[in-house]
């Protein structure tokens, strides 16, 4: 303030001159450079998105083990999928001590557990606590489900199944999705795919009812790969099977357990009836997935004609459609 | 410890509760969430949603007789509830607070002296009551007119008056004047109430102004979901809100007109402030002066939250209990007691009687004046889908306090607060929006009407939610009806194979069926330049290779008595292959056409079927506006909107 007052009373000397010049320039530098270096010419592109680090999900399989299919009749899923597991060499055989499991199941619409629409929670439980007695570090559950995930988890029993037997059940946040492209597909490309739960698993499990689905003729476990997606996901119908080929690409499970004990004839995927249920008493699990979805056809009472995206994903080399040529155990629970 | 620390910690307390419960408001099953947590309570306790629900209904809906509670506390004790529990007011002392800091007492002297502007929350009040009270009084009316005798009466009794007026007229004339005018004016408006009877209605408008109502909406709707993009503790994804920028403009300047003046809308606007203060008017105790004698320093005035003048003529009507004067007189003047202030009292508001008589008209002048709109009649607006249970429009809106607890629960996020699509008078009403949100309304959630706190969202079961036993005959509720786009569903307007509406719709059987069509492509139709068995050479536009081969497309020929149709499994820019095992044979040769088709299953919706779920709308992969869309017709609130025989 005395600098001020004392210009008002007799002007400027030499030295506040110099000093208010020196401050003048040095603004009038700084915003000149910063003018250029901020400058340009040429606006944005036409996308300014920037494309995401891409990741993609490792071969879970266990080498030596493919084509492996156990098929056991019966109403008791618990006391079939002990079967199933026991004449593939048991579960020791899958999950070695210290491994990190991952389930996928299918919860993709809040109803309750006894209209099939989704994984069985006894059966899922039951697959928990095997994964691990066998020493198993840690099992997680996921899905990222068509209605909303809490409903879902909650409704479906899937919640309380997984919790109860000691697996951590992981919602599809928004920043679990991370960006995927299938190798040689057409169809999922840089597309968000629900990747953090998968960070340090080594083996996933494939978990899924058989159910009709009116656009692509059946929901089993390869369509089931369809809830690891994220985005607008729905655009792939427009070309279901080739889409349902990729993603049996994009995911190479340890083991696959297909719930065929009842299995949803008719206004599928949804159900919402027991109408629409049929006690079809079979349990399927196997290594090779191409092979438990041409099995689980025949619950539905449809050819594998009917079904092209099993064929394929076997022209991809996925896994085999003639489920009979890898001489599958079967076995019954009474 | 004194008692303004003792108010101080109410205050934080009922604020830190009034948070928790909006926390607790969350879906779910973990202790923290809503299983339990009485999460209605402030809302409950709000005096003025009770008797806006009275007068609007006649009855006290469930818990909304915690108000009686805080009424008869509010006749012996006076405005305690705006001075230590309202979670608003305790903002607002806050922020006042922070504005005025370190400011000398000259200024929060000024600032706290009363302004006579503080009587306009008592009209807001008294409008906001007549417009509520537009029901009743027609029907006090129907009851009037019902009387045989009152007609006669009324006339009989006009006629007199008017002739005993007429004999006076020589003598008298200026009041003979003045009486037959008020006669011409009565007539005039017993004619109004005669005919308009049938437009007089009610409308709850006090949740736009209702404190408790207000910052429920906006913690809910806007705070709340802020801070949760961060943590991500509350919701699995983002949580949105429609129209939120208005809620948040209209808290955040409440808020900010406490640096103009201290609890700004609490003297100003705040019709549960107003409805206090002409309870406390009847309070036993109250703040006042025990010597009419002091020095006059002005400390009480200062501190004074309400701006009730404690040093002078205290305003029992303004004061909010804050207890500053008490605990600042250095001279131990003033009390907390039952004997009036020894330097006098006003008990009750400066309201001048015609202002008075102007905004009781006006209250109930405004239902039928909006109603004009024709929303709650034959203009009404097809896109307000209200969550299920909801009430009949007109009776919707004589309860709802656009609290947004229902917003807030909704497990799928796809309640918003309504902007004009309702009229003004639904404003911040809910209104389901199909394209926020993680999903449509889920069959097996009744979550929005157990937490309604006045039923304008009725408490029903999942058995008559979903039209099982004993609500077989009544059917599902429904919301409204899905109504294809034929211009921009895939199937039908660009052939296109789709149904994921299909596909999403809970209903069982579901009320979204395909029709089977074969469709000829663009440029599909080829003549055969080679065929050896299942492949075939084609002449034509070059065909994108593998883009027939998605199991969709079919090779038709043939000719119209005995035409075939075969699953095309590969192609070339000119070669297509189908069915292995098919082999043209002598059917089919050089030079011929065929046909390549798509095979299409085009959606179509049963309306006997529709619940307007909205999961199709949710799930259509045509993500602007959508290519099915739920709109309010067949909704079973409402049997005028019915679009079935």
């Amino acid at each position: 303030m005395t600098g001020i007052s004392s210009e008002n009373e007799r002007g400027l000397n030499r030295r506040e001159f110099i000093l208010r010049t020196c401050k003048a320039g040095i603004a009038a530098a700084a915003a000149g450079s910063l003018g250029y270096l901020l400058h340009d010419g040429l606006g944005p592109g036409p996308s300014s998105e920037a494309g995401d680090a891409q990741v993609s999900l490792p071969d879970f399989s266990i080498p030596g083990l493919e084509g492996k299919l156990s098929i056991v009749t019966g109403m008791d899923r618990v006391k079939s999928v002990h079967l199933a597991l026991k004449s593939l060499g048991g579960i020791e055989a899958f999950v070695k001590k210290g491994d990190r499991v991952l389930i996928k199941v299918n919860a993709a619409f809040a109803t309750p557990p006894i209209l099939s629409a989704t994984s069985n929670p006894e059966l899922l439980g039951e697959v928990v606590c095997l994964c691990l007695a066998a020493g198993a570090a840690s099992v997680v559950v996921t899905d990222n489900p068509i209605n909303d995930p809490g409903s879902c988890f909650a409704l479906t029993g899937i919640g309380d199944a997984a919790r109860s037997a000691g697996a951590q059940l992981v919602f599809p946040r928004d920043g679990f999705f991370r960006a995927t492209t299938v190798a040689g597909g057409t169809l999922i490309r840089d597309w968000p795919l629900l990747y953090t739960p998968f960070e340090n698993v080594n083996k996933v499990i494939g978990m899924a009812p058989v159910k009709d689905h009116h656009r692509s003729g059946a929901s089993m476990i390869m369509k089931n790969w369809y809830g690891l997606l994220g985005g607008r996901r729905n655009i792939f119908h427009q070309n279901i099977h080739d889409v349902i080929m990729e993603l049996a690409v994009m995911v190479k499970p340890t083991l696959v357990i297909l719930d065929g004990v009842t299995t949803m004839m008719t206004n599928g995927p949804t159900g919402g009836s027991l109408s629409d249920l049929k006690q079809t008493g079979t349990l399927i699990v196997s290594t090779d997935q191409v092979a438990a979805d041409a099995f689980g056809a025949s619950l539905l009472g449809r050819s594998i004609r009917d079904l092209p995206f099993i064929l394929k994903a076997e022209s991809m080399g996925l896994g085999t459609s003639d489920f009979e040529s890898l001489h599958p155990i079967r076995t019954s629970v009474g | 410890m004194n008692i303004v620390n003792v108010r101080r910690i109410s205050q934080a307390f009922f604020l830190a509760l009034f948070l928790w419960f909006c926390i607790a408001g969350t879906f779910g099953q973990e202790w923290w969430q809503l299983r339990g947590w009485p999460v209605n309570w402030f809302l409950q306790l709000d005096p003025l949603a009770a008797l806006g629900t009275v007068l609007t209904t006649g009855t006290l809906y469930a818990g909304l007789s915690w108000a009686i509670g805080t009424i008869v506390a509010t006749l012996f004790l006076g405005r305690f509830f705006c001075g230590w529990v309202c979670p608003f007011g305790s903002m607002h002392q806050a922020v006042g607070y922070l504005g005025r800091r370190a400011k000398p007492l000259s200024h929060s002297l000024k600032v706290n002296s009363h302004h006579p502007l503080q009587s306009i929350k008592y009209y807001l009040l008294l409008f906001l009551l007549a417009a509520a009270s537009g029901s009743l009084l027609a029907a006090g009316i129907r009851i009037a007119w019902g009387v045989p005798l009152v007609i006669p009466v009324l006339a009989a009794g006009g006629i007199i008056l008017a002739g005993v007026t007429a004999r006076r007229f020589k003598a008298e004339r200026k009041k003979a004047a003045g009486i037959l005018l008020a006669l011409v004016g009565a007539w005039t408006v017993l004619a109004f109430f005669f005919s308009v009877d049938r437009m007089l209605g009610a409308s709850l408008l006090t949740g736009l102004l209702d404190p408790i109502p207000l910052v429920h909406r906006s913690v809910n709707l806007v705070l709340l979901p802020l801070a949760d993009a961060t943590f991500q503790k509350l919701s699995v994804s983002q949580r949105h809100t429609e129209g939120a920028w208005l809620i948040r403009s209209v808290f955040a300047g409440a808020l900010l007109l406490n640096l103009v003046r201290p609890r700004f809308y609490c003297r100003f606007v705040c019709p549960l402030g107003a409805l206090f203060g002409v309870i406390s008017r009847y309070s036993v105790w109250r703040i006042g002066r025990t010597s009419g004698e002091c020095t006059r320093c002005g400390v009480c005035d200062a501190g004074c939250e309400g701006a009730c003048e404690p040093s002078s003529h205290v305003r029992i009507h303004e004061c909010v209990l804050c207890m500053n004067c008490l605990n600042s007189c250095s001279h131990d003047l003033i009390t907390f007691g039952t004997a009036p202030s020894a330097s006098g009292q006003l008990v009750s508001p400066d309201m001048s009687r015609r202002g008075f008589v102007l905004t009781l008209v006006s209250g109930v002048a405004v239902v039928p004046a909006m109603r004009l709109g024709g929303y709650t009649a034959k203009n009404w607006n097809p896109v307000l889908i209200r969550p299920p249970g909801s009430l009949s429009e007109i009776d919707f809106l004589s309860r709802c306090i656009k609290c947004g607890q229902c917003m807030r629960v909704c497990p799928t996020n796809i309640i918003h607060p309504a902007g004009l699509q309702a009229g003004f008078e639904g404003l911040w009403t809910p209104v389901l929006n199909f394209r926020i949100g993680s999903s449509g309304c889920q069959m097996n959630c009744i979550a929005c009407g157990h937490v309604c706190p006045t039923a304008a969202i009725r408490p029903i079961s999942l058995d008559e939610k979903l039209g099982r036993n004993a609500f077989h005959e009544a059917g599902p509720v429904r919301l409204g009806t899905a109504f294809v786009d034929h211009g921009r569903c895939l199937p039908w307007a660009m052939d296109k194979p789709c149904i994921v509406c299909q596909e999403n719709c809970p209903v069982s059987p579901k009320a979204i069926h395909v029709k089977e069509h074969f469709v000829t492509v663009r440029d599909g139709i080829r003549v055969v330049t080679a065929a050896a068995g299942p492949v075939l050479d084609t002449a034509g536009t070059p065909l994108k290779p593998g883009g027939l081969a998605t199991g969709d497309y079919y090779l038709r020929f043939g000719n119209a008595s005995e035409e075939q149709r075969h699953l095309i499994f590969e192609n070339t820019e000119r070669g297509i292959a189908v069915d292995p095992g098919f082999s043209p044979g002598p059917g089919i040769s050089v030079g011929e056409t065929v046909e390549i088709q798509v095979r299409l299953q085009r959606p179509q919706v049963d309306p006997d079927r529709c619940i307007g779920c909205g999961v199709c709308e949710h799930e259509c992969p045509v993500s602007g506006k959508r290519a099915i869309r739920v709109t309010a017709e067949n909704e079973s609130r409402n049997r005028k909107h019915s679009l079935l025989l």
